[in-house]
This record gives C-alpha cells, sequence and structure tokens, in this order.
C-alpha cells in the first residue's frame, strides 16, 4: 500500500493519532533542551559529520584494519553480501553450536534482513530482549520506530498483550507492574538461552572491537550467560579511532531520547575464556549507495532516530505506514534506493519543512535528499503517469507567458461562477477540508500595471 | 537601485493585495520597482514532485526575466529559496548570470533587513499577531532561529514588527511546527496535511491570535482554506499586509 493510504488509516483515528504525535514531540522537545545543554552541540555535529564523511571516503580500507584487528582479538569475522547470505551465515553458526534458544538485543539490521522470522522458520526460539521490541514481538507486529520500538502501543494495550501472553492480571496498566512482570519473563529467557544476538552501535578499525548501546542492559546480559555472541553490523557502522567514540556517543543519546548518555554502552573487544565471538559485516545495498554521490551521505547514519521524532508526518502517521525498516525521513531514502518499485511513495511522504536536516546528530542533509529522491524516481520512470503528465501539462503552460494568464484569468472566473459543489469534488484533493483561495477579478500584474499608469499619470 | 518583483504565480492570480502591499511597503521605503512582465513561476512545483525535466525550462526563464537588476524582491520564502538553493540542478557552478541573478533574490524581510537595513517602523496594529514561521524561510534562507539548531539567528520579520504600536505577539506551544502545506504534499498527502494545519491552527487559537501571520502565502492559502472551512475567528494576513496597514501606505 502506498504511504498516503495507510497514513490516511492512522489520522482517520484522530485521538490516537494526536496522542503518537504528543508524545513524540515531547521526546523532540526533551532531545531539544539537552542539546541546548551542550555549548559545543553545533561544532560536535560538524565533527561527527566530519568524522563520517571521511570514513565513508576510506571505507575498504577501514574494513580491513577492523577485520584484522577484530581477528587478532580471538573475533570470528564473516561477510554477507545481503541479507540472505547474512541470515545464512547466523544460522550456520547456531547450527554449528547446537542452538536451540536464541536471546537478541534490539538491532535494525536483523529486523532488516528479517532475522527473526528466518531462524523462527528454522525452528529457533528467538525473543528479543528490548521491552519494547519483546512487546511488538508478542504482538506479532514490526516495529514502529527504530529507537522506540513500541512507541505506538499504549499502556492499555501491553496490559493487555502481556496478559495473554505473560499472564499478568486482566485490565492491568501500570508500567511498574507491566515492566516487572516482563523482567521476570525475559530473566528466564536469558537464563535458558544459548546464545545472544547482538546488533553494533559502532564498531572501531583502530581496534577491532565494537560498543552496543542500550538502556536496558539487555545486550549485556544476553550476551554474559551463553557461551556464543554474533553481532551483526551493517558496513557503514565503522569509526576509524577509539577517540571518535567520545564524540558520537556524546549525540547519540541526547538526539535519540534526551538523556545525556544511553544508560549502558557496552564496549567488546573480543570473546570471553571458554566462549566464542562471531562477527557479521553486512553490505544489503550499501557499497551500491556508497558509489551515489547524490546519497552517499545517507549512510553517516547513525540511528538515533531524532528524524523520525522530529518529522510532523512521521508523528502523524505512525512508523508503519512507511512498511519499512527504518521508518521517517532517512528510512524514505535508503528503502526507496533499495526497493523503489515498492517505496515510490515515501519520499513524497515529506513536507519538505527541513527539521530533519536541521535535528540531524550527522548532518545528513535529509530534506535535500528526499527531494532529489523524487528526481531519482523520476529518471527510473516510476512517478506514475498523471503526475508526470500533469507536471508537463502545467510547466508547458508556465513557459508562455500568454498561456499563464489567459489560464489563470480562466480559472479565477470559473472559481467565481461555477456552483460549489462543481469545484468541491471527490477530484479534489485540496477542497476536501480546506477552502480554495477567493478568486480576485484581477491578478496582480494587472492591478500593478494600473498602478503604474496611475503615479505616472500624477508626476 | 534597480528593484524587480518577483510575484510568484499563486500570488499573482489569487493573492494580489500581498503583491500590492509589497508594493506599497517598498515605495513607503523610498525603493524603485519594475515588474518584469514576462515571469510566470520558478517551477518550484515541477521540481517538488521530482520533474526536473518540467522544472528546467522555467528555471532558465527565471533567469533570462530578472537578469540586469540590482535586486529580485519576492513576498515568498519558498519560492525564493528554491531559486536560490534548488538551482544547482539547472545551472552549472561557472554560469555566471545564473549565479548574478540567484544571489541577488531576497525575500522581502531579508531585502527590507539585509540591504534598506531598515531599523524600528513607526506605525500602529493593535492587534495580537500569531507568526507563522514558514519552515523554507525558517530553515532554507534562516530568516529566524529554529529550536532544532543552537545557533541563535535574529528574527527578521518579528523584529519588524516588533515596534508597530499596539502590537502583541502570540505565544505558541510549538514555534516552529511545519503546516503542512508542502506544495504538492497538501494534495498527495491531504490527511497528514489537513491534520498538521489543523493543529497548527489550534496552537493560534490556544494563543489568542487574532491575525495570523506568515512570511510566505503559501502556508497561510492552506491555514486560511482550513480557517475558513472550520469558520475560526482569525484573520490571515501576510506580512507585507499587515506593514502596510500599519504604516498606513
Ligand atoms: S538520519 Fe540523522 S537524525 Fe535520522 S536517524 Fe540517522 S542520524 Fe538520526
Amino acid at each position: 500500500m502506498s504511504h498516503p493510504t495507510l497514513a490516511k488509516g492512522f489520522v482517520n483515528n484522530k485521538p490516537r493519532a494526536q496522542w503518537h504525535d504528543k508524545a513524540l514531540w515531547f521526546v523532540r522537545e526533551k532531545r531539544d533542551r539537552m542539546a541546548h545543554g551542550v555549548p559545543e552541540w553545533e561544532e560536535l555535529r560538524q565533527q561527527a559529520s566530519a568524522i563520517k564523511i571521511h570514513t565513508m571516503s576510506q571505507l575498504p580500507n577501514y574494513l580491513e584494519q577492523f577485520e584484522k584487528n577484530a581477528k587478532a582479538l580471538g573475533v570470528h569475522v564473516h561477510w554477507a553480501i545481503d541479507g540472505d547470505e547474512h541470515n545464512r551465515i547466523v544460522h550456520e553458526i547456531l547450527q554449528q553450536h547446537n542452538v536451540k534458544r536464541v536471546v537478541k538485543s534490539k538491532s535494525m539490521l536483523t529486523e532488516e534482513c528479517h532475522l527473526n522470522p528466518f531462524l523462527e522458520k528454522n525452528g529457533y526460539e528467538v525473543v528479543d530482549t528490548d521491552l519494547g521490541e519483546r512487546i511488538v514481538q508478542l504482538r506479532n507486529e514490526p516495529p514502529s520506530h527504530i529507537v522506540l520500538p513500541a512507541i505506538h502501543i499504549k499502556k492499555e494495550e501491553v496490559g493487555e498483550c502481556f496478559h495473554e501472553h505473560l499472564g499478568t492480571e486482566k485490565g492491568a496498566s501500570d508500567p511498574n507492574y507491566l515492566t516487572e512482570a516482563a523482567r521476570n519473563h525475559l530473566r528466564e529467557r536469558f537464563c535458558s538461552a544459548d546464545a545472544g544476538i547482538t546488533g553494533v552501535n559502532f564498531a572501531l578499525a583502530e581496534t577491532g572491537g565494537f560498543v552496543v548501546c542500550t538502556n536496558e542492559g539487555n545486550a549485556d546480559l544476553g550476551v554474559s550467560l551463553p557461551k556464543l555472541h554474533i553481532a551483526c553490523m551493517g558496513i557503514e557502522k565503522l569509526l576509524p579511532r577509539a577517540s571518535d567514540l567520545a564524540v558520537f556517543l556524546r549525540l547519540l543519546a541526547r538526539s535519540a531520547t534526551g538523556q545525556p548518555i544511553t544508560t549502558y554502552s557496552s564496549h567488546f573487544h573480543g570473546p570471553r575464556e571458554g566462549s566464542e565471538m562471531h562477527i557479521v559485516l553486512v553490505d544489503n545495498g550499501r557499497s551500491g549507495i556508497l558509489q551515489s554521490p547524490e546519497f552517499r551521505r545517507s549512510l553517516n547514519c547513525i540511528r538515533c532516530g531524532a528524524c523520525m521524532n522530529t518529522c510532523p508526518v512521521y508523528r502523524r502517521s505512525g512508523g508503519h505506514s512507511y512498511e519499512s525498516a527504518v521508518p521517517g525521513p532517512i528510512g524514505s531514502i535508503l528503502t526507496p534506493l533499495k526497493t523503489p518499485e515498492s517505496h515510490s511513495s515515501l519520499p513524497f511522504a515529506c513536507s519538505l519543512c527541513g527539521s530533519c536536516t536541521d535535528v540531524c546528530p550527522v548532518k545528513i542533509d535529509l530534506h535535500h535528499q528526499l527531494l532529489a529522491m523524487r528526481g531519482f524516481l523520476d529518471r527510473k520512470k516510476l512517478l506514475g503517469m498523471s503526475k508526470k503528465l500533469s507536471m508537463k501539462f502545467v510547466s508547458g503552460l508556465l513557459s508562455h507567458k500568454w498561456m499563464y494568464t489567459t489560464a489563470g484569468s480562466a480559472a479565477r472566473t470559473a472559481l467565481r461562477w461555477l456552483p460549489r459543489f462543481a469545484v468541491y469534488n471527490p477530484l479534489n484533493g485540496w477542497g476536501k477540508q480546506r477552502e480554495l483561495p477567493e478568486p480576485p477579478k484581477s491578478s496582480f500584474r494587472d492591478q500593478y500595471a494600473a498602478h503604474k499608469k496611475q503615479s505616472g499619470d500624477k508626476s | 537601485m534597480k528593484v524587480a518583483l518577483f510575484i510568484p504565480c499563486y500570488v499573482d492570480q489569487f493573492y494580489p493585495q500581498v503583491g500590492m502591499a509589497t508594493v506599497r511597503v517598498l515605495e513607503h521605503f523610498g525603493v524603485e520597482h519594475e515588474f518584469p512582465e514576462g515571469q510566470t513561476c520558478c517551477g518550484q512545483p515541477m521540481a517538488n514532485s521530482g520533474c526536473m525535466p518540467e522544472a528546467k525550462p522555467l528555471a532558465e526563464k527565471y533567469i533570462d526575466v530578472f537578469d540586469g537588476y540590482d535586486h529580485i524582491v519576492a513576498p515568498s520564502g519558498s519560492c525564493v529559496s528554491m531559486v536560490r538553493h534548488h538551482y544547482d540542478a539547472f545551472f552549472d557552478s561557472s554560469d555566471e548570470k545564473a549565479n548574478r541573478v540567484r544571489e541577488r533574490t531576497l525575500e522581502l524581510t531579508e531585502f527590507l533587513c539585509k540591504v534598506l537595513k531598515v531599523g524600528d517602523i513607526e506605525g500602529n496594529f493593535p492587534h495580537q499577531v500569531g507568526i507563522h514561521q514558514s519552515c523554507h524561510g525558517l530553515r532554507e534562507l534562516r530568516l529566524s532561529s529554529s529550536s532544532e539548531v543552537m545557533t541563535k539567528r535574529p528574527d527578521m520579520l518579528r523584529g519588524l514588527l516588533d515596534n508597530l504600536n499596539g502590537i502583541t505577539f502570540s505565544k505558541l506551544q510549538r514555534n516552529d511546527e511545519c503546516c503542512g502545506f508542502g506544495g504538492t504534499f497538501a494534495v498527495a498527502e491531504e490527511a497528514v496535511s489537513c491534520m498538521m494545519g489543523e493543529d497548527r491552527i489550534r496552537d493560534h487559537l490556544d494563543s489568542g491570535t487574532k491575525v495570523l501571520t506568515a512570511g510566505d502565502m503559501s502556508c497561510l492559502m492552506h491555514l486560511e482554506g482550513i480557517i475558513r472551512r472550520q469558520k475560526h475567528d482569525i484573520r490571515v494576513m501576510h506580512f507585507s499586509e499587515i506593514l502596510a496597514e500599519a504604516i498606513g501606505a
């Protein structure tokens, strides 16, 4: 389905859409306050952006360096060209270790590769251990936000879900009670897991180590008990030096949730004694994007989700309306780049307000890229015949002054004389909830000519 | 100083009074002006839809029509930002004529503040005004501070109105949220667009706005459409109309 259709469905439930908008705006405001508390905020953004641009320009070298250093730490390094290969690799590792039960910490990459359904199909029990992620998993739906996966769900609905799956009291909606229930439930899973899978927030070429940020400590727990840790990362997650981390850790949490720092930033440098650590480096279209001067900077994204919180369209249409693992502004670039045919409406789910660009901690020119995406879809002939034809027609009309003035005056006259039902018909998307401007008798150019004549006469 | 008026197509056709108010404000400050007859549209609707080949002839026409002026002034931030920031796609960066015209294209408040260096304006406007920060004026042309960026910038529109007798300003909950117009977005994403517009208006109603203003008539066209449909008691005026009325021009 296209974004406008799904968005309309979401907006039609006004109270829910308003509540969703407010919840995210609250996070955005918190972020603003936090950012204001860091006097060098704009310099930090500039630095982060420069580091990322540099890293991307040398990505192959840094990846090799990372691989070498990770191996030296005793990590098994794997490369996957796409999501399928990634899933296969993970599966093989699990098979080798006779794994039955997997605990996962939140990872957008595994979401992008559809790892969960793949593993479940192959007979594994996979439990997402991030609370929000667990809620959407129990409800059998995808996350709607990359940092706040269950932001679209009210606490009453969580209560219902937990009553059904975890046996909590019917009608309970107290967050403390529900969190406690989830904690007990997850503790059991942590204890009985044979393997832990995590994502990667930042990988360091210099050391071969990597960092995972969570607010619940679930990544730590998930990989501390089992003897197998598999970390899955997109190849763009790399930073050159360990010292670069400081810049990004300061920006990430503030941008994401308005916290000064993520509660747990866990650093992994090789396996613990007696256990194994694997890293799967995934391309899945990224090296293609790296080749494109227009869209390369979208790879700088550190997945903080700030662009979603600030996006007035996302806040009102909900994450699911994007039908994409990464929704919102950045998702509307990344997803159509990969699957333009099925996601051609996403770059248009944007009023081009530019708030995402200003909020982005790594200074991705998001709204300009969204505009460029529209041109990209046009070049791919994916704009749709009627849009293309009407734009051709209007462009022709506007190229000739006499055609434009004649059409303009005809339209104004028509609008003045046509009965209301003829103007406000179902084909008029503007007029469903809005009045059209009241058409004046004469255009500006006519009034200006008269004005000039008059002041000329006077002098 | 040779100043050309750039009156965007929809203002020409539907809001001539905004163009005329612009004229009166400029005359008040002694600016001589011309309206180059050949102008039609900057090409924004096509570019906005991704139809770059269709936008190109209009961009070329724009550059031709407006070459030779010291300044080109428009009562519309978004059309100005189209010319200044998005014509890269059509002209080589070494194209001197295009560069010249683009640099000289200014939004009205920008022209008043930066070129004319207008200070406090004498006049009367005893109403409570709610300013809508149009996104393109705010984030493309940087005519005010946006809440996301920590760099402080003077608010040009407000600065120009600040000194008028009797004027008060609404304190909004959300200072710089988009109104939901967004060009073709207003129709393509009608549901979200109208919800955004309604939310903006609600914020103004709650803050006691009696006159709603902006530097961009396109945002106002959308908001006015909803205000009139829902019969709210808010008068919608482009910034130039307020100024013209206040100074009695
Ligand atoms: S594009 Fe920028 S704001 Fe959006 S998620 Fe990525 S880093 Fe955050």
